[in-house]
């Protein structure tokens, strides 16, 4: 083989780069994509790397062909990713509530631009926060993460893919196109050091009637296809076994809930917070790349005195609503700032609001990143 | 005195005792060829990946095949063929899926995975309605027929789904009606065999949603119907247009080879690789 699958080493790399390169770390066997600002240096890394080391790239006629791809690919066995930003994710979204429903490992890279519609793709604007979470019709839990570096984009990528993997479902990357177009120092440790999942699947030989691999909330094994295990995987409302049943609600209220539960039960183990908030009277609450902007406020405010603290949500969804909770019990004053017009500012200001004040303050121009000295005016005027 | 079993029964997901077909409908011939092609292959349901979209004809492999299956959302199965053809390309893919799932909403992979030659065989059951949803109208629907959503008559041209794929770049395409289940089920046997995209259509009749609604009578006489307008391929290059109007063409339609694309991109990668240099 011409290429090394991981490239150990430090690079000066680009957060789209890093991201290809964390798929690819992490096992990715298989992309799908169509092309679009600000995402497409991810596809056209895999779809140069991946042949080198034994995968496949796949540009097909638009997302929702991308991400039945990947999912038909997950079902034989892959770990496989697709990357695209708002407009794509639009497209895909019945095929995220499928992939939710039949517990399919996927990760879906949303580099978010300036929209709605078409918008401006090259700006960075975070407006998708709550699509991934409510896109797709009917209720459903999600993971995603969100990246603040390059560095990031290759650690969460494979972190993404590790969640996939050990709950059986579509996790997102919600990155912008600030962090997906950032050049930084990116750190590609050895193989040894990265850590990799790979989803529970029935034992070899179990009679096929006999296994159940949906809707347990510790996951079941994954009968993948190809194995003789004769899974029946279906859209429709079904059991354990993959039995359709469409004639009896309490079949869906178990379905629904397995489905949900399978998330929240274990979010403890899935969620990632950054606090930074000892003794902190007001405290910034942020993620992705205006986390950057809050870390460097929070410090010229301590120079000027300030008790400015910050808590960065690592994972958006499932919510840290107890670690926002706990927050907002120390703090007197919460400030949130998002790149968007307050997207994940009613779940913050739900779980903050008991205790402290919750104030949201977006950049001064959508698509900027927060200017510190805005964000220390804001500080000054909420402390008085 | 001992049972008497279809032959075919061993295919059959245990536990299922029941289909959800109305009597007469068209799918439980199309099932039942698509079966004996396997079976007359000698192949096993284990060398075959199933993939359907949505409506009553996606119901035939789920949950009936005792297979792997991945019944999906409406219109995509092939894009999802797609990625399962990737991950298994040894195995057989087969997508079982009607004529709006196929030819409307999923049109787009349709005549994509067409041009690309992706060797998978797309069966589709076309009963030039929606029958799971109620008698409307689809792009297969003739013109001027009145359905649930065309009350004065069916006002759009209508698609040649086989013409269309082959248009497309498929490498093999035969269209039969549900009158001719010997013949589909040698063509479906050499779809399965060809390496390449094979597509075929089978006009079948849905007594309820269109024959009822439309008057065109009972499942018996819908399939009379079909066996008084087709004509062969052969007997069809001999006529004109006009002759050929409201007249079904049946048999192999294209049989040809070109580049398969798994295997193209077996090459691509042993470029990229270094494999061969
Ligand atoms: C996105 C989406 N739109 C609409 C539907 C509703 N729907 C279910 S089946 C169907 C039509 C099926 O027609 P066809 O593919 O011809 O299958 P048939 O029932 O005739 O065999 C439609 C429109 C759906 N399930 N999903
Ligand atoms: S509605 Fe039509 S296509 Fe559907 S099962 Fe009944 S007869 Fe068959
Ligand atoms: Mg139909």
């Amino acid at each position: 083989m011409k290429g090394k699958r991981i490239l150990t080493g430090k690079y000066f790399m680009m957060g789209n780069t890093a991201c290809a390169e964390g798929a690819i770390a992490a096992g990715c066997e298989l992309a799908a994509g169509y092309p679009i600002t600000p995402a497409t240096e991810i596809a056209n890394r895999l779809a140069e790397r991946f042949p080198q080391v034994g995968g496949v790239f796949l540009q097909v006629e638009d997302e929702i062909s991308a991400i039945a791809a990947i999912i038909g690919a997950s079902w034989t066995g892959k770990k496989v990713i697709t990357a695209t930003s708002g407009p794509g994710i639009s497209l895909m979204l019945e095929n995220i509530g499928f992939a939710v429903g039949v517990e399919t490992p996927c990760v879906i890279v949303n580099v978010q631009r300036g929209a709605p519609t078409t918008g401006m793709p090259t700006a960075g604007v975070t407006g998708d926060m709550v699509q991934v979470k409510r896109g797709s019709h009917g209720d459903y839990e999600i993971i995603a993460l969100c990246p603040s570096s390059p560095q990031e984009m290759f650690d969460h990528t494979v972190l993404a893919f590790n969640y996939a993997e050990k709950y059986r479902t579509p996790v997102f990357i919600l990155s912008d196109a600030f962090v997906g177009h950032m050049r930084e120092e990116v750190v590609i440790p050895p193989p040894e050091q990265i850590e990799t999942v790979y989803r529970k699947l029935p034992e070899p030989g179990t009679d096929p009637t006999q296994i159940k691999g949906f809707l347990d909330e510790d996951v079941a094994p994954m009968p993948i296809f190809g194995r003789g295990f004769k899974a029946h995987v279906t859209s429709s409302c079904h059991d354990e076994y993959g039995k359709r049943n469409l004639s009896d609600v309490s079949a869906l209220d178990h379905f629904v809930r397995k489905l949900s539960n399978k998330i929240l039960k274990h979010k403890d183990e899935i969620i990632r917070v950054e606090k930074n908030y000892q003794d902190a009277e007001v405290v910034l609450v942020s993620y992705g790349a205006v986390s950057r902007a809050a870390a460097m406020a929070a410090l010229r405010a301590g120079e000027e005195g300030l008790a400015v603290g910050t808590f960065r949500l690592i994972t958006a969804w499932p919510f840290p609503e107890e670690e926002i909770e706990k927050m907002a019990r120390k703090a007197k004053k919460i400030i949130v700032l998002e790149n968007n017009l307050g997207q994940l500012y009613p779940y913050i200001k739900a779980a903050a609001a008991h205790y402290a004040d919750v104030y949201f303050l977006p950049p001064r121009v959508l698509g900027e990143i927060h200017d510190p000295e805005n964000i220390l005016k804001k500080i000054r005027e909420v402390i008085q | 005195m001992s049972e008497l079993i279809n032959p075919l029964h061993r295919f059959i997901r245990p536990g299922v005792t029941s289909t959800t077909n109305c009597p007469g409908c068209g799918n439980g011939i199309v099932a039942q060829a698509i079966l004996r092609a396997i079976d007359e292959l000698s192949m096993d349901l284990d060398d075959c990946v199933f993939a359907s979209g949505i409506g009553c004809s996606a119901w035939v492999p789920s949950p009936f095949f005792n297979a792997d299956v991945l019944h999906t959302t409406h219109g995509r199965p092939i894009a999802f063929a797609l990625g399962i053809k990737m991950g298994l390309p040894q195995k057989k893919v087969m997508v079982v899926s009607g004529d709006g799932d196929l030819a409307a909403i999923g049109g787009n992979h349709l005549i994509h995975n067409a041009r690309r030659n992706v060797e998978m065989t797309v069966i589709c059951l076309n009963n030039s309605i929606y029958g799971m949803t109620g008698g409307q109208a689809a792009p297969t629907t003739p013109m001027g027929l009145k359905t649930t959503t065309t009350p004065y008559g069916a006002y759009e041209n209508t698609f040649d789904i086989s013409n269309l794929v082959i248009a497309a770049g498929a490498s093999f395409v035969a269209r039969w009606t549900t009158y001719h289940p010997r013949q589909l089920t040698a063509s479906i046997k050499k779809a399965i065999r060809k390496k390449g995209f094979s597509f075929i259509e089978v006009i079948t009749q849905c007594p309820v949603q269109y024959g009822r609604k439309t008057g065109s009578g009972s499942a018996v006489e819908m399939l009379r119907e079909y066996k008084e307008k087709s004509v062969s391929v052969k007997e069809a290059a001999k006529l004109s247009e006009e002759d050929l109007q409201d007249r079904i063409i049946v048999g192999e339609l294209i049989d040809k080879e070109k580049p398969e694309m798994v295997e193209e991109i077996m090459k691509m990668k042993k470029r990229a690789s270094g494999e061969n240099s």
